[in-house]
Formats: C-alpha cells, sequence, structure tokens
C-alpha cells in the first residue's frame, strides 16, 4: 500500500517534471530569438547611452545622464520629435478619418467595390523606400505633378515641396496617408462587418435617419477598431524613418528629420553609439508609454464595454 | 384630404430619389478620385520607364512616343538587379521559416497548455510590439559585428524573425486554440506525445493560419530598410530596397533608368499582392481587430 503510493507520487512527479521540460522546450526557441536580438539589444541600448562612446575598444568614458541633457537640449532633436508629434497630429486629423469616410462607402454592396478594396490597399504593400522614390521623381521639377499642373494651367502653383522647408512636412504627410490610409480603410471595413445588420435596420425602423444611425449605433460599435486603428497610426509615426530617409534624408535643413533620423544620424553618419543610444532610450520610453497609457486607458474602456454591455 | 396625400407622396419620393442620387454621385466621385491618386503615380512610372530622358523633359505627362524598351531590358540584363532580387528572396525565406517555425511552437504552448505563469510570459512576448527595431539597432550593430554576422544574410534574417515574433504569437494562438480538445485526446490515446499531437494533426490542421503568418513575414521582410542599411555595406548583399534606394541617388540624372528600376522593383510584390490577397488582409485585421 505504502509502496504502491510512493510509486504513484513518484511517476506523477516525474510526469510533472516531463510537463514542464515540454513546456520549456516549445517555448525555449522562441525565448531565446527575443531575448537575444529584442530584449537584450534595448537593454543594451540603455546601458550604452550612458557612455561616450564611438563603438570601437572598450566603453570606459561613463557619462551619466550627459547625452539625455545633450539631447534634449538640442534644437534639431526637439525639432525632430516636434516633427513626429505633427505627423500625429496630422494622421489623426485627416488620415483616419478620411480612411473611415471612404471605409464607410465602401461598406455597402455595389458593382465595383471589390476593384476599389484591393486597389486601396495596394500602396500599404509596397516598400516605404520604394513609395519614396516613386514620390520623389513625381514631385520633382519636371516631374509628373509639376507637368500636370503646368498642363492645366496651374504651373506657376507648383513649387519642389520636399525641397522647401515650409512644405516639406505636408508633403511627406501626403506620401504618408498615399501609402497608409488603405490600410486603416482595410481595418475599418472588417469592423463595420462585424457590425450585426439588424442593429441599423432596428435603428432605420425606430425612425433613425442615416446620420442618426451612423452617429448612435454604427461609430460608437467601431469604437474598437477606431481605437486600433488611431494606436497603431501613432505607433508607426513614432517610429517614422525609411520613406523620410529617401525622399529628404531629414532635410532640407533639418525641416524633416524624425526622432528615427536623428538617431540614425549620429549613431551611424557619425559613430557616436552611446549618444545614438540616448536617442534611442528616448524613442523606446515614448513609444512605450504612449503604447501602455493607450493599453491601459483606452482600449481597456473596449473590454469593459464588452463585458457590461455599455457602449464603448 | 386624399388629394393632398398624394400631392405629397410623389414629392417626398422626388427629394428622396434626388437625395440618393446626390449620395451615388458624390460616393462615386470620391472612390473615383481616391483611385486614381493611388493608381497614377505607380501607373506614371512603370510607363515613363518606357521613355528616355528627352522624352521625359519635354514631354513629362504623355505617353511614349515611341516606346523604348531599353530601359527595361537592360536592368533585366544585368546581374546585380538579379542579385538583389535573389538576397531578398533569400532573407524573406529565412526570416519567414525562423519565425513561423519558432512561434508555432510557442503559441502551442500559449493555446493549447495551462501553466503556471502562461499569462505573463504571454503578455512579456507581446510587449515586442511596442519595441520599435530603432530603438535596438545601434546595439544590434555591435552584436551582429561580434557574431561576425555583418554583410550575411542571417544577419538580417535573424533579428527580423525575433521582431516578428510577437505578432506571430499573437495571430496563431486563437487558431490554435480552436482545434478541439477531442483531437488531442485521440491522438494520445493512440500514443502520440506532444510533439507528435503538434506535428501531425495540429500543424496539418492549421495550415490556413500558418500561410497568413508567413505571407505576413515575407511582406515585412521584404520591405525592411532600416536593418539591410545598417549591416550590409557590400553591393553583392543589397537587397531590393537598398538597390533601388541606392540606384536613385547614383542614377540621379538618368531619371529614365530609375523610374525603370523602380518598377521592377515594384513587380514582385505586387504580384506577391495579388496572389495572396486575401491571407494578406485577413490576416492583418484578425492581428489587429483581435489584438
Amino acid at each position: 500500500m505504502t509502496l504502491r503510493t510512493e510509486r504513484a507520487s513518484s511517476t506523477l512527479a516525474r510526469s510533472r517534471i516531463s510537463r514542464w521540460a515540454i513546456i520549456g522546450l516549445f517555448l525555449l526557441p522562441a525565448f531565446a530569438l527575443y531575448a537575444v536580438f529584442v530584449l537584450v539589444p534595448v537593454a543594451q541600448a540603455v546601458v550604452f547611452s550612458f557612455y561616450k562612446w564611438n563603438g570601437l575598444g572598450p566603453m570606459t568614458n561613463f557619462v551619466g545622464l550627459a547625452n539625455f541633457q545633450r539631447a534634449l537640449s538640442d534644437p534639431i532633436f526637439q525639432m525632430a520629435a516636434t516633427h513626429n508629434a505633427i505627423i500625429i497630429v496630422l494622421s489623426l486629423v485627416i488620415q483616419i478619418p478620411f480612411a473611415l469616410g471612404v471605409a464607410l462607402m465602401l461598406n455597402r454592396r455595389f458593382r465595383g467595390r471589390a476593384v476599389f478594396r484591393l486597389l486601396f490597399f495596394v500602396p500599404y504593400v509596397i516598400a516605404e523606400v520604394i513609395a519614396g522614390v516613386v514620390w520623389r521623381l513625381l514631385l520633382q521639377p519636371g516631374g509628373l505633378v509639376d507637368g500636370l499642373m503646368t498642363a492645366v494651367g496651374a504651373g506657376d502653383l507648383y513649387a519642389p515641396w520636399l525641397a522647401d522647408p515650409d512644405t516639406v512636412l505636408w508633403a511627406l504627410f501626403v506620401i504618408i496617408s498615399w501609402k497608409y490610409f488603405g490600410f486603416h480603410m482595410i481595418l475599418m471595413l472588417a469592423g463595420l462587418q462585424g457590425i450585426p445588420h439588424e442593429l441599423e435596420e432596428a435603428a432605420a425602423i425606430d425612425g433613425a435617419t442615416r446620420r442618426q444611425t451612423l452617429r448612435y449605433v454604427t461609430l460608437p460599435l467601431l469604437g474598437p477598431t477606431i481605437r486600433v486603428s488611431v494606436f497603431l497610426s501613432i505607433i508607426g509615426a513614432i517610429q517614422l524613418f525609411d520613406l523620410v530617409w529617401v525622399t529628404t534624408g531629414g532635410g532640407p535643413v533639418d525641416a524633416s528629420n524624425t526622432m528615427a533620423t536623428y538617431l540614425v544620424n549620429w549613431g551611424f553618419e557619425r559613430f557616436q553609439l552611446g549618444y545614438g543610444s540616448a536617442i534611442a532610450v528616448i524613442l523606446f520610453a515614448v513609444a512605450l508609454t504612449v503604447g501602455l497609457g493607450y493599453q491601459r486607458f483606452v482600449l481597456r474602456r473596449d473590454i469593459d464595454g464588452a463585458l457590461t454591455g455599455g457602449a464603448g | 384630404m386624399a388629394t393632398e396625400t398624394t400631392a405629397v407622396i410623389p414629392a417626398e419620393a422626388t427629394s428622396a430619389r434626388i437625395g440618393s442620387l446626390v449620395s451615388w454621385i458624390v460616393r462615386w466621385g470620391v472612390l473615383v478620385i481616391v483611385a486614381l491618386a493611388i493608381a497614377i503615380p505607380v501607373a506614371y512610372t512603370a510607363i515613363a520607364g518606357f521613355k528616355d530622358n528627352y522624352q521625359i523633359t519635354v514631354d513629362p505627362i504623355g505617353l511614349p512616343n515611341p516606346w523604348i524598351v531599353s530601359n527595361y531590358t537592360d536592368i533585366l540584363g544585368s546581374p546585380s538587379f538579379w542579385r538583389q532580387v535573389l538576397n531578398s528572396i533569400v532573407i524573406a525565406t529565412m526570416t519567414a521559416v525562423v519565425v513561423v517555425a519558432f512561434a508555432a511552437l510557442a503559441a502551442f504552448v500559449f493555446a493549447r497548455r495551462a501553466f503556471r505563469g502562461r499569462e505573463v510570459t504571454f503578455t512579456f512576448f507581446t510587449l515586442g510590439l511596442f519595441f520599435p527595431s530603432a530603438v535596438a539597432i545601434l546595439p544590434l550593430f555591435v552584436l551582429i559585428r561580434s557574431l561576425g554576422l555583418l554583410d550575411n544574410p542571417i544577419g538580417i534574417a535573424l533579428p527580423q524573425a525575433a521582431f516578428a515574433l510577437p505578432l506571430t504569437i499573437i495571430i496563431l494562438r486563437p487558431f490554435f486554440r480552436s482545434i478541439p480538445i477531442e483531437l488531442e485526446d485521440a491522438a494520445s490515446i493512440d500514443g502520440c506525445g506532444s510533439f507528435g499531437f503538434f506535428w501531425r494533426v495540429l500543424l496539418p490542421l492549421s495550415w490556413p493560419a500558418l500561410a497568413t503568418v508567413t505571407i505576413l513575414a515575407i511582406v515585412s521582410s521584404w520591405n525592411q530598410f532600416l536593418l539591410p542599411l545598417i549591416m550590409l555595406s557590400d553591393k553583392e548583399n543589397w537587397t531590393l530596397p537598398l538597390g533601388v534606394t541606392n540606384f536613385s541617388t547614383q542614377y540621379s540624372t538618368d531619371t529614365a533608368l530609375v523610374l525603370a528600376y523602380t518598377t521592377l522593383s515594384l513587380v514582385p510584390a505586387l504580384v506577391f499582392y495579388v496572389i495572396a490577397e486575401r491571407k494578406l488582409i485577413g490576416g492583418l485585421t484578425s492581428g489587429a481587430v483581435k489584438g
């Protein structure tokens, strides 16, 4: 009797060990990859940021918070961060509502709908750098835009927008919207298709006009999708790099630098890895604060709404 | 009284008809303008690639006259273009294989095994969504250099796969969870262990989800710019995005040739999109809408 329980408990222990071993083995590859190439480098960036280091030789010149002080007091970095903020605001005020409007137009059945949907998403699969090169060529003097405007008699209004510090951010924003509005539209279409038709029909039967149905039924139910869209748009704008790098390189005279182009500029073009890392840490802090804050305070409501049945 | 009502109804009906006509015109107007704005830049690039530089200067918006194919044939005949295509394919394939294999293993236990700390570990992986790769780029450069993997496709593929892990796991987990427990019981009665079930039952049943995440991984690898820019200095190892950027600055005076090069580098992504459109869009929306 005692023998049997002992044996039973030892097989139980063995099976528990093997269960943990299996879980460990399944998780190990992903964990190792993630740790080596994501977690450790991010942690190292924090360490680098306290040193003055050119990337070669031992890292010995500890400078404390000097790199951060230097970055935060550099007007060019302040401008770069402002540019990220401007792109975020423009995206939220213009691009997202525009994508929503187009999604609403495409949310009814009509001939040709599938073609529009397919077409609007095309720029999303084009690499940001290639989109950048295409638009650089389009917008250059003698390019298509110049040619079209001259042809319709508006040639005087043409300007090389990407080369003008006052307009370069707007030009970049147009390219960003060209590339990404289709992605947001697709997200919102998917969200719209998740809304049961009965609700909109019920509103119509209760005498709601189309506008009222949109305002009080469709948009609140689409809330979670819009919030995800807003979130992705913000996170994307914080990291903006490829497009700017190939179209303007951050110029003219730093008028289109973003935090990421500033980082690569100092980190790789001038090999100040310590200073570059301080920029990386700032960028990371901003992304993480925005990300977690948004998840905590905005996306959280979606879960509550779903559980309590209230409108989001 | 009766005449009044009959008089009112047609008036209302016409105003409703006018209203719906206006909304029809607005809808089609907006959609067509947007469609043109999307299509014209790409179409212009492709068509202007058939011009020579003289034609582009003289008439930037007209059709080529005559159509010149030499820009395209020159590029298609140059080994460096094909070299870049091949490099992009190699890196995208390696990235996709690594990320899908590793993420599938992890998503399996996240989906189908109850263990202490599971949700914490899972959240820990999903946090990676907030880590812009630019943050890690300087230490990654130092790491890849010390591993001797600069100018090596592996040095691009592994970091890319690592950064793609969170999204891939997030998409695979609910799919793996939806496979009925009875199948696993049956497999275990037939003597299948955890790995046997994973390999012989779960993966074959999950091919739609696996296809989706593979496509997402390929597309994002194909379009990567920052990592290759930092890690690849030898021309021989350049990927297509690097090649296009460098070509466009190197031959900036030969606009026609740059346009043709850009067009050709667009083609693989477009073909891929047309083939895999449904999976790609389905994957992105499931990741984001449920995410």
